[in-house]
């Protein structure tokens, strides 16, 4: 008989969906069917199961092979690396549990590293804005039972948060909101026609580049005030109309991603994009939410700020800790020859980093902590092959509007093979091992 | 376990009505015994003694205490103490760090401490939070006061239905009581609107804060929970709101405790000072403390925590989710909201209380003219509503103003409009100086007993826990007032169950922290089961069976509190 | 004024943290004591006579108190932290926080800084000969109390954000800027651009004053043409026309007039 395993928690992205359920072999060791998940999702699950997948770490080879060496010197190689590097980077977390997480955290404050998660290329610039102007948000149910005003600002849901409309935003019936999409108007800011776009009643086809002219343009039309004729290569006629359209909402909400993030202005469009969310609240309800990518990003945000204060990019390297992007983030501390040794857990720089960033890993003492082979792992001295979370052992998620999720083991890892955090357990006690003796 | 001997110190402890005799307290396997054989000793001669303090409403640990963090990194700078042996980095002024709440409590002599506001959504971030916040034992407040489960209940005066469904979201959530903020207010909020008296419409659940109010009293008693209802009133912060504050705390009347816990009153008011104005625009601001106190000396169904105001730049947070927007259209700093599905809302927005503006300096008044004309110390407490009117580790200089008029005329002299904070609070012409005895009961044996904890906690008599804290300040001898503040911010030895955890003013061990939690017993009750079923599947995005909080990462080291609430 | 040179003589492995160079810790100091005195690389803690020569004396204060960089220092951070008093002349490049969080005195940077140069300055002067990194004259992350008095004055270019959440103090580029310049500024700081400038300059401003003599490519669709006036301006007469915003922004009333920040541009 299989076995059905269910509100199983799907570790792919900030969506963080938690009503998947798991078809199991007899005995229990096989994923057999994936139901309710998305493409993405149901493929990681699937993944999972791959027969070449690596189960034992692998070392590199002065020729640059790679050769399979034992936990224990894994573990060896990783403490000692973090022991004498005087400013040790150890970046990534994004796919992994807060309990891993915060085991980490505390080898960096033993070690000096400094810690930064994914955020560091992604939506490192919207907390970057959140400490400039603040974050008026909710959680995603909010939007489900009120929300009549749905606007999605370069992001693209459709292809990189496959469930986010029906589950969240546009479709789904919620207290309020008995009639679904027919009682939501959608507007889409995008430089490029999407499959999100294509949904919008409202769309924006945005200069690229001049995010931020046009939302400060919104900004301005919300009062009646005066605007050029054209702003990022809109009418103003549609911008006042835009305008209306928020403002005669009862609760809307602004979801974006990193098509503000990440060009031109990065953090000054967030901060555009919240002031006039926040000037919305003058006239109705009104919410922004940024849109997470790995499903727990935003944990490792929250678990470094309850310890240290910052979200991400944070310096414990003199035994206290500071933060500055631009600074203490991995591609500047990479760029710039601040840092003499690399620890990747749980993300893949090596596929999307700079190229120079890449080379600079390359040259140093460094480790990558993944389940699959990647880029990453095939530049780093040591790979170590861990145990995929919420599919091989549960542990903490924060989803994109911060709401913990427990994700669920549903099958056995491989035999022998160590959690995230077991291995970093394991790497903890020989740091203190190795420091108490010194 | 080691013994443990404390000799010749002056013991205060309410608990026994020891009023600062010289006399030893013993120590062994974690509780307070009558003697001990073979003890370390430790010489607390001319020093003072007390049991460790008890925190009643702080907002240390959970989502909007962290996005204060986050979003705050100014906060951090140049602030931040390194990590040292037995002890990790602590940083953070008004939103520290949770390894520095934990130990800038232990350090003022505080073991317990309770966190105010647990969205129910989010009580695994809090219960990670507590985790990681060394020492001190802890429980948090799941908000209730605008939940849709509550209001539907109640507007149908459903009263054992209301009793299960909050017995079940205490064991869902690890919660310990029944925390009421803003209520109905905080739901209005869902659409940019607020409930500013007890009597205004929550929209579209067609009941009112007072029934709320009432309602939860009443299911508190029915439940007999070891604290009572726990209250943010409504009109938070508003000139003029003590009219609203009286019309709530009269909600109590007629109602009795019913618990075996030993509490007495069926209503805990918190941060009463942001509840005790007068005026009715901020040009003619004023202090109403004396009308709120009359009421409260009056009606010993009551307790109250007073939220005193510091006069330092610090960073508000609260469920109350219009305030936190009515703030930030004042003072147009940045502002964060959070609100959450079916349950509450939140928001935080940086605040300065400069001694420079007289509305600072009028609530800092109020503040202490609530402790100095209230007549039962162990009914009123000190609190700070950490970080709201000030960060808790301000309690020193608190205290230092409540046991010295110097103190106070000092400070009212240092306003730039001391005329105008003199004429609109009657601090100046208060003379009363609290003492030590009195301190001990605003901060171990009423919080403990307002807790329903008294057999536990804030006490030193044998069979209590060894919680205790020795000052090194000679009651006996005459002080500056700034020898007071500084005698009351580091203890010099602190025990927590027993555990040495500061000697000599280091630190050496981080104790065995517990996290309190309440398991009320109730009738089956196959009506909230389905209701709790339906909600899930309609109206929550996340599933029944994903809500819960177990396991030991949240929880490592539960400590429940059992009540048999089966009729 | 007493001057103490200090000449590189070791490179480090990462990066310097050099706090502890300022008037105001060298004042009063003999130069074994200043030799001593400690810096930062990584989580390593060094003398400073271990990559430093120390040559000269001290003043007894830190008014009195001159020191010269004589070589490279873009491998130097927070160079004149918090400084009050005297001065500092850094004959190469540096890199981070040169004059972070100062308050008094005068930094000389013959070559090129970094970015983060005079965050959260209050007063005193920095003069940049060669060009400045991002963030120059800027907040802290998350203050909105940013530079509030003082003068910059760069020959070469800025980076982008510059001023950031301004509130007094004047910065003088002689070369060009990068995107976003006074972005959040309030109450009167002045940012003179002797260049051109590109983008969302005086973005979210709601008081300040802007200048800039040369073209701004792209301007914010949040300024509103005013007039034009006549100027003397950094000691160059011409006219200007004035624009004001940014109108997204609340702006304060003073005596009855709504106050704007205000960019001025020559033709």
């Amino acid at each position: 008989m299989t076995k059905t395993v269910t509100d199983v928690i799907c570790p792919f992205c900030g969506t963080l969906c938690d009503d998947i359920e798991v078809v199991l072999s007899d005995d229990g060791k096989k994923i057999l069917e994936v139901m309710n998940a998305c493409a993405i999702g149901n493929e990681k699950f699937h993944h999972s199961q791959a027969a070449d997948r690596p189960k034992r770490p692998r070392m590199q080879q002065p020729d640059g092979s790679y050769k399979e060496v034992s936990y224990d010197e894994a573990i060896e190689y990783t403490a000692q690396m973090f022991v004498k590097a005087k400013k040790p980077l150890m970046y990534g977390w994004s796919s992994t549990n807060c309990e891993a997480q915060s085991v980490g955290h505390e080898i960096g404050e033993l070690c000096g590293a400094v810690v930064d998660n994914t955020a560091t290329v992604c939506h490192g610039p919207s907390l970057i804005a959140i400490q400039d102007v603040g974050i008026p948000s909710c959680t995603l149910g909010e939007i489900k039972n009120r929300a009549d005003r749905i606007i999605y600002w370069g992001c693209n849901p459709a292809h990189a948060h496959p469930r986010h409309m029906s589950r969240y935003s546009i479709f789904p019936r919620g207290f309020f909101t008995g009639k679904g999409q027919q009682s939501r108007k959608v507007i889409v800011v995008d430089p490029r026609p999407t499959d999100t776009s294509n949904m919008a009643d409202y769309y924006y086809q945005v200069e690229q580049g001049r995010d931020y002219e046009l939302l400060q343009a919104f900004r301005t039309a919300l009062h009646g005030h005066w605007l050029p004729d054209m702003v990022a290569g809109i009418p103003k006629e549609k911008i006042y109309e835009g305008a209306e359209v928020m403002k005669s909402g009862r609760f809307g909400i602004i979801f974006f991603g990193m098509g503000v993030t990440q060009t031109l202005s990065k953090n000054h469009n967030i901060d555009a994009a919240i002031m006039l969310t926040k000037d919305l609240n003058e006239f109705s309800k009104f919410s922004i939410m940024p849109m997470r990518g790995h499903y727990n990003v935003t944990g490792s945000g929250e678990v470094l700020g309850w310890q240290f204060g910052f979200a991400y990019g944070v310096d414990l390297s003199r035994g206290f800790a500071r933060y500055n992007p631009g600074e203490t983030t991995s591609n500047d501390l990479l760029r710039r020859g601040e840092v003499d040794a690399v620890f990747v857990i749980a993300s893949d720089p090596g596929a999307h980093f700079p190229i120079s960033s890449v080379k600079k890993i390359a040259k140093l003492p460094s480790v990558a902590v993944d389940p699959h082979f990647t880029p990453t792992t095939e530049i780093c001295k040591l790979h170590v092959p861990v145990a995929f979370v919420g599919i091989e052992c549960g542990g903490n998620a924060y989803r994109m509007d911060n709401v913990p999720i427990d994700t669920r083991k549903v099958v056995d890892p491989p035999e022998g093979m160590l959690t995230d955090e077991q291995f970093l357990e394991k790497v903890l006690h020989r740091v203190k091992e190795i420091k108490g003796a010194a | 376990m080691a013994e443990y001997l404390i000799k010749n110190g002056f013991v205060f402890d309410p608990a026994q009505k020891i009023k600062g005799d010289v006399a030893d307290v013993a120590i062994k396997d974690g509780k307070i015994v009558k003697s001990v054989e073979k003890p370390k000793v430790i010489d607390a001669k001319g020093m003072t003694v007390m049991a460790g303090a008890l925190e009643v409403h702080a907002h240390v640990a959970g989502p909007k205490v962290n996005i204060g963090r986050i979003f705050r990194p100014e906060d951090k700078l140049f602030t931040y103490r390194p990590t040292e042996k037995n002890h990790r980095m602590e940083g953070g002024f008004s939103i520290p760090t949770t390894y520095k709440t934990g130990y800038a409590y232990a350090r003022l002599g505080y073991t317990t401490v309770m966190e105010a506001a647990m969205p129910p959504l989010f009580a695994r971030h809090v219960h990670e939070e507590m985790r990681d916040t060394p020492i001190i034992d802890e429980g948090a407040y799941p908000v209730f006061g605008n939940n849709w489960f509550v209001l539907e209940y109640l507007k149908n005066k459903e009263l054992e239905n209301v009793a299960a469904y909050i017995a079940w979201l205490l064991r869902v959530t690890k919660g310990f009581a029944i925390k009421v903020v803003n209520p109905g207010g905080t739901e209005a909020w869902g659409w940019g609107l607020n409930c500013l008296q007890v009597k205004d419409p929550v929209p579209y659940f067609d009941i009112t804060p007072e029934e709320i109010i009432t309602g939860l009293i009443e299911a508190n008693e029915y439940l007999g929970l070891p604290h009572s209802m726990h209250i943010h009133g409504n009109n938070l912060g508003n000139p003029g709101n003590y009219t609203t504050t009286l019309d709530t705390l009269k909600l109590a009347a007629g109602h009795k405790a019913k618990n075996k816990f030993g509490r007495e009153q069926v209503m805990h008011h918190t941060h009463i000072q942001f509840h005790s104005y007068g005026g009715t625009k901020w040009a003619d601001f004023e202090s109403k403390a004396r009308p709120i106190v009359d009421y409260v000396n009056k009606h010993k169904n009551i307790t109250i925590d007073v939220g005193f105001v510091t006069l330092d730049e610090t960073t508000t947070m609260t469920a109350d989710g219009p305030f936190e927007h009515h703030l930030t259209e004042l003072n147009h700093l940045k502002w964060a909201n959070a609100d959450v599905e079916l349950e509450t809302a939140a928001g935080v927005v940086p605040y300065i209380y400069s001694p420079d503006i007289f509305v600072s300096g009028i609530q800092w008044a109020v503040g202490l003219e609530i402790a100095l004309l209230s007549k039962d110390p162990m009914r009123c407490y000190i609190t700070t509503d950490h970080p709201n009117a000030g960060p808790f580790t301000r309690y020193p200089r608190i205290i230092k103003w409540l046991m010295s008029q110097k103190a106070r005329e000092e400070q009212i002299k240092a306003f730039k409009a001391n005329d105008k904070v003199v004429n609109a609070s009657e601090i100046a012409s208060i003379d009363r100086e609290l003492n030590l005895y009195e301190i001990a009961q605003m901060t171990r044996a009423g919080p403990a007993k307002c807790l329903g904890l008294a057999s536990m906690y804030g006490g030193l008599k044998p069979g209590q826990d060894a919680d205790v804290a020795v000052y090194d300040f000679n009651p006996d001898k005459e002080h500056k007032p700034m020898e007071i503040e500084e005698a009351f911010s580091e203890v010099k030895y602190l025990f927590k169950t027993g555990v040495p955890i500061i000697m000599d003013h280091k630190f050496v061990s981080e104790g065995r922290k517990r996290t309190l939690w309440v398991d009320a017993k109730v009738n089956e009750n196959p009506q909230v089961v389905r209701d709790v079923k339906e909600k899930f599947l309609k109206y929550y995005t996340v599933t029944e069976k994903n809500y819960e909080v177990v396991g030991k990462h949240f929880i490592p080291n539960p400590y429940a509190i059992e009540v048999d609430a089966t009729h | 004024m007493n001057t103490v040179t200090l000449t590189p003589k070791a490179k480090p492995d990462l990066y310097l943290e050099v706090d502890n160079i300022t008037p105001d810790r060298f004042a009063g100091k003999t130069n074994e004591e200043i030799a001593a005195l400690h810096l930062y690389e990584g989580s390593t803690q060094h003398a400073l006579g271990k990559f430093f020569d120390v040559a000269g004396s001290s003043g007894p204060t830190a008014a009195e108190t001159k020191i010269v960089i004589k070589g490279d220092a873009s491998r130097l951070k927070y160079i004149g932290m918090k400084m009050t008093a005297g001065e500092i002349v850094i004959e190469g490049n540096a890199d981070m926080y040169v004059g972070a969080w100062m308050r008094g005195g005068k930094i000389q940077a013959k070559g090129n800084v970094e970015a983060f140069a005079g965050t959260g300055m209050k007063g005193g002067e920095i003069q940049i000969d060669g060009n400045a990194g991002n963030y120059l004259g800027s907040a802290y992350r998350g203050d909105w109390r940013g530079m509030a008095g003082g003068t910059i004055r760069v020959k070469g270019n800025a980076g982008s954000d510059t001023g950031y959440f301004m509130n007094g103090g004047t910065i003088i580029i002689g070369g060009n800027v990068d995107v976003h310049v006074a972005t959040h500024a309030e109450g009167n700081g002045k940012i003179i651009i002797k260049g051109n400038a590109k983008s969302k300059v005086g973005g979210q401003m709601v008081g300040g004053e802007i200048y800039i003599f040369g073209d701004l490519e792209v301007p914010m669709p949040t300024f509103e043409y005013r007039k034009d006036v006549e100027l003397e301006v950094d000691g160059t007469k011409a006219k200007f026309a004035l624009f004001e915003g940014d109108t997204a922004e609340r702006h304060p009333k003073r005596k009855g007039e709504t106050i704007y920040g205000k960019i001025y541009m020559k033709y």
